[in-house]
């Protein structure tokens, strides 16, 4: 009897299990799930706006004479490959500073630090446009302080333009990266940097022996955000150079806008386009995980 | 030695500290200037500020275009932190290996970038008429696999006897979701009705991809577009960069400890 019971309560459960997740789950299905299964087919076919062809391939050919594509590719790697070190980087160095127990005006250096994370990507883009001018402030405070000889064409050159970009997605999402490992090294017993201390370890090979290898599993979550993040940076390139000059800056993401919303839609095109950036992250996720997830090193 | 190192410390926090703050200064500074000062880099405060804002009021509709923001971002909220703690706490507590299977799915797809959906999303909502509606920007966004695994991630801690008393008692699941789960789970919540209002509200992509009358736009696409003019009136920018920021700067400011909860509450 009361196993009959507990069975009927169980399967009751699991009703109630299936219902609280059935919308959620119904509209990932319809815009997440649909989305990436469609973008796939349509990787595989060309035309014009809504008339469109099966082109096998073909997509997959055009993209190796595609010339603004590979620019596009080029500069979307080039930002990866630069400036995600630099910042993972550079917020482990803040936050391990921070973490020193010595440390003065901890949470005001923390909360300063941090604040850049609370603008919208277009609001600073647009700052940083601002600041970055020809006869801007930055020229104008470089060239007072004589670290430079003449004004730096930041965004008419495209090699500093490149710069500009870099350095302002690190400005955004430096102390966002650091909040991170702020709360990875609680984790971690002051009495092992005290240890190494006493036996003379230097603050250089305290970092390098005790913090990053303690906190590989937080620096391999947050460089594969990054990664992610950076693949697909759209709305910095949009607002502070518009993908120029010439297409020095173009992004992936931006190339299948134009392709989709400025150009004469070939969404097919596109979407193969999509399936690149689809492929790099999947390909990077994994030799991330390879690298950072090894327990043996 | 020591002492050198330490000094070396400070100086680097407060030249990270002054560059991350710099730019919020510039911006005040910079809405009470004109253009041409701002592009020539000037940095003592001017007294356009009026100008400015009076400018502004006369290029666009701002408090339609606040209201559109607000609309989407606070709709946005509502709907993805009940659907998202909803799944949340059915994938949680309800274990079940098919459910699992889903779930480990689900996050899969959380590294597929935006681009590869927003064609078919696009599609979509132009069969379905819904092309520059604020319903189309907000329905894609509710069903957020992120928010779902915050909210799962978080329930890990909430007590499962207070479920089983609650059972006793009589309550019936969705009784004990409603009048149980969620008043215990407050912080969870507050946490993550910040991540999920900021995103909406500094949204560019899909809302500029959507969007396209006047009357529609939010107030992230109209600093876009003000700056994208042939000669784009920085200082009338800086004003609406401004009123933009504000919202989210003071709800870093008043709940700042939620704030990086629920930044880093995602990796418990």
């Amino acid at each position: 009897m009361n196993k009959v019971k507990k069975r009927g309560l169980e399967k009751a459960y699991q009703k109630s299990g299936w219902s609280f997740i059935s919308i959620a789950v119904v509209m990932v299905l319809v815009f997440n799930i649909y989305p990436i299964v469609n973008s796939l087919m349509l990787s595989t076919m060309t035309g014009k706006g809504v008339v469109m062809r099966f082109n096998g391939l073909g997509n997959i050919k055009r993209l190796f004479v595609d010339t603004v594509f590979q620019t596009a590719l080029k500069n979307t790697f080039t930002f990866f490959i630069i400036q995600v070190p630099i910042m993972i980087l550079l917020s482990l160095i803040i936050a391990s500073m921070l973490n020193e127990p010595k440390t003065k005006f901890k949470s005001l250096f923390r909360t300063a630090i941090f604040l850049p994370c609370v603008t919208s990507l277009v609001a600073y883009s647009v700052l940083f446009r601002s600041m970055f001018s020809f006869d801007g402030i930055i020229n104008k405070f470089l060239l007072s302080i004589h670290i430079i000889a003449d004004p730096i064409p930041w965004l008419l050159d495209p090699f500093w333009a490149k710069v500009t970009i870099i350095l302002a997605i690190t400005w955004r999402w430096t102390g966002y990266n650091m909040i991170f490992y702020l709360a990875g090294l609680q984790n971690i017993d002051p009495s092992i940097y005290e240890a190494a201390r006493i036996d003379g370890a230097s603050k250089f090979k305290q970092f390098t022996k005790i913090t990053v290898p303690m906190l590989k599993p937080v620096i391999l979550f947050t460089t594969i955000m990054s990664t992610i993040g950076t693949l697909q940076l759209f709305d910095e390139v949009v607002n502070l150079t518009g993908g120029g000059p010439g297409n020095s800056t173009l992004t992936l993401s931006q190339y299948i806008y134009n392709l989709s919303f400025v150009f004469t839609p070939n969404y097919g095109y596109a979407a193969t386009i999509s399936y690149v950036i689809v492929f790099i992250v999947a390909v990077l996720a994994i030799i991330q995980f390879k690298i950072g997830g090894s327990k043996d090193e | 030695m020591n002492k050198i190192s330490s000094v070396i410390k400070y100086i680097f926090l407060s030249l990270i500290s002054f560059i991350s703050i710099f730019p919020f200064v510039w911006m005040i500074i910079g809405a009470t200037n004109t253009s041409t000062e701002i592009t020539k880099g000037r940095i003592s405060p001017g007294s356009e500020l009026i100008n400015n804002f009076t400018k502004l009021l006369e290029m666009v509709d701002l408090p339609l275009v606040l209201w559109n923001s607000a609309k989407v971002a606070i709709l946005t909220t509502l709907l993805s932190l009940l659907i998202a703690s909803m799944a949340g706490y059915g994938f949680e507590l309800y274990r079940h290996k098919t459910r699992e299977k889903i779930y480990n799915f689900m996050l899969l797809t959380m590294m597929v970038p935006f681009a590869a959906l927003m064609i078919p999303l696009f599609r979509i909502f132009a069969k379905a008429n819904m092309l520059d509606s604020h319903w189309a920007v907000i329905v894609p966004s509710i069903a957020s696999i992120f928010v779902i695994f915050f909210f799962r991630q978080n329930t890990k801690s909430f007590p499962v006897e207070l479920v089983q008393a609650a059972r006793v008692d009589g309550l019936n699941e969705f009784q004990i979701f409603f009048y149980i789960y969620m008043p215990t789970m407050k912080s969870t919540y507050a946490a993550a009705s910040i991540i999920v209002f900021m995103g909406a509200w500094n949204n560019f992509l899909w809302p500029l991809i959507i969007l396209q009358s006047q009357g529609k736009k939010t107030i992230t696409l109209v600093i876009s577009s003000l700056s994208s003019a042939y000669f784009p009136d920085f200082g009338v920018i800086m004003v609406a960069i401004i009123i933009a920021t504000l919202p989210t700067v003071l709800m870093f400011f008043i709940m700042q400890k939620r704030f990086v909860e629920g930044m880093i509450g995602s990796i418990k």
